[in-house]
């Protein structure tokens, strides 16, 4: 009843560059969410560690508040909230992309900050003093010896991270972003073809996040020579 | 009584520690220490663990920030600065600025991992003098070549051995080319077989008329190199003079009773 293949000859040509095409706006999300965390993260997580207890705690909120929410309230809250709050301004250049970066970074940045930390306080604190004591100050040993080498450590937690956003990018579909699922969905739904349709979507997923995960091992393989 | 003073630079001490306290909650690990320190002198500070020895080179660094008391090299305060009638604390940048003077060997090397050899020693002139970088090759390598590793210099820490990875931790300080050298029991992470490189190198610093501020447990090599030894205990120093005297024949009781110790280990 279910002739797969027959249904892939006869309908590939069609859903493939849609699919496809759908795709780049994952990869252009999943992009540009993953920078902004880097940003957050590591801001955050300098925070986390400040030697001001008020910043060091308002780290610890963002970070537990977020944490604590799914990602799905995140990106809703993102993008519906602030155009009630300010009706006055122009919202008009904040779409349903935007508001997906911007959520998935937000949420993201809480994320790793906590995988930075780990990363910096995973340093003996031997490191700190020797690099003071060559006169560097505090900043300065943060630049040049701890986050050199806490980039090492937290290198494949942050790559796991990666992956996993590149897939957490579908939940996007329900603020309406027209990624990935969103386009399979329409397809599967108007062509009555779930099965072929979500399965291609499972197969190219895959060779999206597949190399990714490659990738994240080569590093993970070269930054150990040379430690 | 000591030596301080009488070096070829008459004048002011180098180091000058004026009634240095330290505590740690209720523990008071520094009890009022008083120490002048020479230009070109080598001092070494035996004592039992948990004498303040260590605690105090940390604090002539600000390591650790001293609960009372002040220091001077060369007449400048360290960690602090008069205003007016007060003492206030340096800013960060103020304080790496005074570091850079005063080099500080650890116990357990705490050479960056991700450099190489050369990296370790040049990371600091780089970015701190900031010279330029081949400047700072040329000095880095003759540093390593003086302590003896010049072939090392491409190694990872993690391909060198204890001794090798003190040494360059010897060169990385020498590199900044410091008025005064602290060291923290620099041989006691060492296996046996490896401590007499460090040593030698130590030795050959003083030979050339570095002042030298040295932690350690080598009493022989305490005796071979200072000009003077300080017996600490509890906080305070308890005896300091010429080696032969103070290791020699102690007029504490106290400073018997730990080289007696020392010996019978």
């Amino acid at each position: 009843m279910l002739d797969l293949p027959e249904i892939y000859t006869e309908n590939i040509h069609r859903w493939l560059p849609e699919l496809l095409y759908y795709s780049l706006t994952t990869l252009k999300i999943a992009f540009f969410s993953f920078l902004l965390a880097v940003v957050f993260g590591v801001l955050i997580a300098l925070c986390r560690i400040s030697h001001k207890r008020v910043i060091r705690t308002l780290a610890v909120c963002s970070i537990e508040v977020a944490r604590g929410l799914p990602i799905v309230v995140v990106l809703y809250i993102v993008y519906f909230v602030p155009p009630q709050l300010f009706p006055g301004l122009d919202w008009s250049w904040f779409d349903d992309f935007t508001g997906a970066v911007l959520g998935l970074g937000i949420h993201g940045g809480a994320i790793l900050a906590e995988v930075f930390r780990s990363g910096i306080e995973a340093l003996h604190k031997g490191q700190r003093e020797a690099a003071l004591s060559l006169g560097m100050t505090p900043a300065k040993a943060m630049t040049h010896i701890i986050l050199p080498q806490a980039t090492r450590i937290v290198l494949p937690p942050v790559g796991n991270y990666a992956i996993g956003l590149l897939k957490d990018t579908s939940l996007c579909t329900l603020i309406g972003v027209n990624e990935i699922m969103n386009g399979a969905k329409s397809i599967a739904f108007s062509d009555y073809q779930p099965m072929a349709v979500f399965v291609l979507v499972a197969a190219i997923y895959f060779v999206m996040s597949y190399p990714l995960s490659l990738l994240v091992r080569a590093m993970e393989r070269r930054m150990r020579v040379a430690h | 009584m000591s030596k301080a003073g009488s070096g070829a630079a008459a004048g002011q001490p180098l180091l000058k520690i004026q009634d240095l306290h330290k505590r740690f909650g209720l523990l008071e690990v520094l009890q009022g220490v008083d120490l002048d320190v020479a230009r070109g002198e080598k001092v070494s500070i035996i004592g039992p663990s948990g004498s303040g020895k260590t605690t105090l080179l940390r604090c002539i660094n600000y390591l650790e920030k001293p609960s009372a008391g002040h220091i001077y090299i060369d007449g400048t305060l360290i960690g602090e600065k008069k205003v007016g009638d007060r003492y206030v604390h340096l800013t960060d940048r103020e304080l790496a600025r005074e570091r850079q003077e005063i080099g500080f060997v650890f116990q357990r090397f705490n050479l960056f991992p991700h450099l190489t050899a050369l990296g370790n020693v040049t990371v600091a002139p780089i970015r701190v003098l900031g010279l330029s970088r081949e400047v700072a090759e040329l000095r880095g390598r003759e540093m390593l070549q003086k302590v003896g590793l010049g072939h090392k210099a491409d190694e990872y820490p993690e391909r060198l051995s204890g001794g090798q990875q003190q040494r360059v931790a010897i060169a990385r300080v020498l590199a900044m080319q410091p008025k005064l050298m602290l060291f923290d029991e620099a041989t006691s992470a060492l296996d046996p077989e490896l401590i007499g490189e460090v040593l030698r190198v130590m030795r050959q610093l003083a030979d050339e008329g570095a002042t030298m501020v040295i932690v350690t447990h080598e009493i022989q090599f305490a005796g071979d190199v200072s000009d003077r030894v300080i017996f600490m205990d509890q906080g305070r120093i308890v005896e300091q003079g010429p080696p032969r005297d103070v290791l020699g024949r102690p007029s504490e009781a106290r400073t018997r009773e730990f080289l007696k110790h020392i010996q019978d280990r």
